[in-house]
């Protein structure tokens, strides 16, 4: 099959998602009102709440949610044959992400732009909020930890690409010094520091950097992923306009160049995919398909993590209600047109039916890896780009995003443990560098926890990842199906969505706590059973939350 | 029509760069507006406390010089209390309400 019909059908589905599914739920469910004082103009302070352009703010929630995560999951539950993959991006955006993130939104700026950790204690109650709290705690460990072991294996298989990634931190910390001291124009400022990553991207090959098998006593890979989370503590205990808002600004940048040049690619080298539709010789040990599928493509599909970002910040810039349906609902398009690309990437990249067979060896091979070599073979067919610097390209846009993320990642980390300080007491955990080193400390011990000494099978966690994500998601789709309930509009939108994801995420936990126990694994299987509470508990307090609700009067809000 | 056609081009395209770089500024502040306004917050108040910390017993060397600050912090000493929880200013000799 030629990857351009796969490129037609996903983007054609998901945009007929946007055209006609969004405007169903925007008119008909959550009956988005233009004359509504939204939150930005009722509280308009000029610092959180701001309206904006709804132009803007997509280009903001698009690029905060699309990380390295639409790429890694996608690129590995190929595995299982492109089609339940792709199946799982198209109709995951239009039915689970787009009702998702545009919901969050509607529920947030609803009720005073509160975020959805907040909503949750106001809507479900406050134990919900409890629980929504331990969630976040979870996955916010979890993606530190694999997002240091994906760096960390891009950097050993992809020597040229280590000078143009720490290289790209510098040109983020020069960026900003242009803009903050010097007032440097923002759109030469911009096109200098494109131009200096491309650079970066374009002699890295030229100069291979490889650790020494071993570094004092640990593997090159052990090594990468402690200088990694040393790099992550420093630069998110840095002021965010150092090097964390420009490094941002770059990525975003950098998401749209990459995505359009991939999909230029695509169209001009016509690439066929090898990868089979279904893979009937999935290698052993491999995992179900259902229902691993939808825990590990979560990300690209439906995401807790953009309920965070659209309630967070999303919410109190919106400009007109009606905007909600743009932002959040085309910018999940936007997500899903990143996790399509990496599905192509993975399975059109390659050769023969052999040549990928040879990659994805093993349940959590392939993964990206296997998006970097097929996206720098597309990218050379299609753009008559070098291998080695294509290579390079997706390599260094894979490890920024994920770098990107563990910054942040790191930074809300703290806030949590300094939360955790004044909460009980304990002065120490409430200063920046005693929690910061406390996030780092628990990060290092699961990378570590759960791959070994070397830190290589880091990537075990992923599912786990996934469902702590999708667990996430479940409580914002409750909040908002509770509200939907109380307002007396047809619920079956966000329920369906929601039963499912319960669903999912607990067949998967007990297929993955199974796995553990035989492989006696302890450690994962202790984490799986924290998860596992963590799931049991957010599904009893979906059933309280309903029982709850119909007793209540409704109201016009909440 | 022609010469005036030249003319309006250029001033377009300038709206059309002036636009962009607005978007531009707008994609680049806007995430992090509110967590840098409260960075300069905590340093604002790292100042008053500077200006007036002869006022709260804590010795001051240049106390001459903050003195003559004092005057000009008075609208946002009123904030600042404000902000802290403290409806009346919480020092007898600044009567700011």
């Amino acid at each position: 099959m030629n990857a351009i019909l796969l490129m037609v059908l996903g983007l054609g589905g998901m945009a007929a998602g946007y055209f006609f599914y969004s405007r169903f739920i925007a008119d008909r469910i959550y009956r988005f009102d233009p004359e509504f004082v939204t939150p930005a103009h009722e509280f308009d302070d000029g610092v959180d709440y701001v309206p904006t352009s709804k132009f803007v703010l997509w280009g903001h929630h698009f690029t905060s949610v699309a990380g390295a995560a639409p790429i890694v999951g996608p690129a590995i539950a190929v595995i299982w044959g492109w089609l339940p993959a792709f199946l799982w991006v198209v109709f995951g955006t239009v039915f689970f992400a787009g009702v998702h993130d545009s919901g969050a939104i509607w529920a947030s700026v609803r009720n005073r732009g509160l975020s959805i950790g907040s909503l949750t204690g106001h809507v479900v109650g406050k134990r919900a909020r409890s629980i929504f709290m331990i969630v976040i705690f979870l996955v916010l460990l979890m993606v530190n930890a694999v997002f240091g072991v994906v760096i960390a294996g891009l950097l050993i298989k992809n020597p040229g690409s280590v000078v143009p990634i720490w290289g790209a931190i510098a040109v983020a910390l020069l960026i900003g010094q242009l803009i903050y001291r010097f007032k440097f124009n923002l759109g030469l400022v911009s096109l200098f520091g494109v131009a200096a990553l491309y650079g970066l991207i374009f002699i890295g090959p030229s100069v291979p950097v490889s650790l020494p098998e071993t570094v004092v006593g640990l593997s090159a890979s052990a090594a990468w992923i402690l200088i990694l989370f040393a790099y992550a503590a420093i630069a998110s205990l840095l002021p965010v306009w150092v090097l964390l808002q420009p490094r941002d600004y770059i990525n975003g940048l950098q998401l749209f160049v990459g995505l359009i040049l991939l999909y230029a690619a695509v169209l001009i080298g016509s690439p066929e995919v090898v990868a089979p539709m279904f893979n009937h010789n999935v290698p052993e040990g491999a995992p179900p398909l259902i229902p691993l599928l939808f825990v590990t493509i979560a990300c690209g599909a439906i995401s807790g993590f953009h309920g965070l970002v659209a309630s967070g910040t999303t919410s109190k810039q919106l400009n007109r209600e009606t905007d909600a349906r743009f932002v959040g609902y085309f910018g999940s398009v936007g997500e899903g047109a990143l996790a399509l690309a990496a599905i192509i990437a993975a399975c059109a990249g390659f050769a023969s039916l052999e040549d990928w067979q040879s990659v994805y060896s093993a349940f959590g091979q392939g993964g990206v890896q296997a998006f970097v070599d097929g996206g720098a073979v597309i990218l050379n067919r299609g753009v008559g780009i070098d291998t080695a610097i294509s290579g390079t390209m997706l390599t260094v846009m894979a490890a920024l995003f994920a770098g990107t993320t563990m910054d942040t990642g790191l930074r809300l980390q703290r806030y949590i443990f300094q939360e955790f300080g004044e909460i009980y007491g304990i002065r120490w955990l409430g200063r920046p560098l005693p929690a910061t080193l406390m996030a780092v400390g628990c990060c290092v011990l699961l990378a570590f926890g759960a791959g070994g000494a070397d830190g290589s099978g880091g990537l075990l966690i992923w599912p786990l990842f996934g469902t702590t994500n999708q667990l996430l998601a479940g409580l914002t789709l409750l909040v908002i199906t509770v509200m939907l309930v109380r307002l007396k509009r047809p619920v079956w939108i966000t329920l369906v969505p929601l039963v499912f994801l319960l669903m999912m995420t607990l067949a998967a936990l007990l297929i993955q706590l199974n796995e553990f126990y035989r492989k006696e694994d302890w450690f994962l299987l202790s984490l799986d059973l924290v998860v596992l509470i963590a799931a049991i508990l957010v599904t009893l307090e979906c059933v309280a939350a309903f029982r709850k609700t119909e007793k209540q009067p409704v109201g016009d809000e909440l | 029509m022609e010469p005036s056609n030249k003319t309006v081009l250029p001033r377009n395209l300038k709206l059309v760069f002036r636009r962009i770089g607005e978007q531009l500024e707008a994609y680049y502040s806007g995430p992090y507006r509110s967590v840098l306004a409260r960075a300069e917050r905590d340093e604002e108040d790292l100042f008053m406390l500077l200006v007036y910390a002869e006022s709260l017993g804590i010795p001051n060397p240049v106390s001459l010089y903050t003195l003559e600050l004092q005057p000009l912090m008075l609208e946002r000493f009123h904030e600042w209390h404000q902000r802290m929880g403290m409806e009346r200013s919480p020092l007898d000799e600044m009567r700011c309400c």
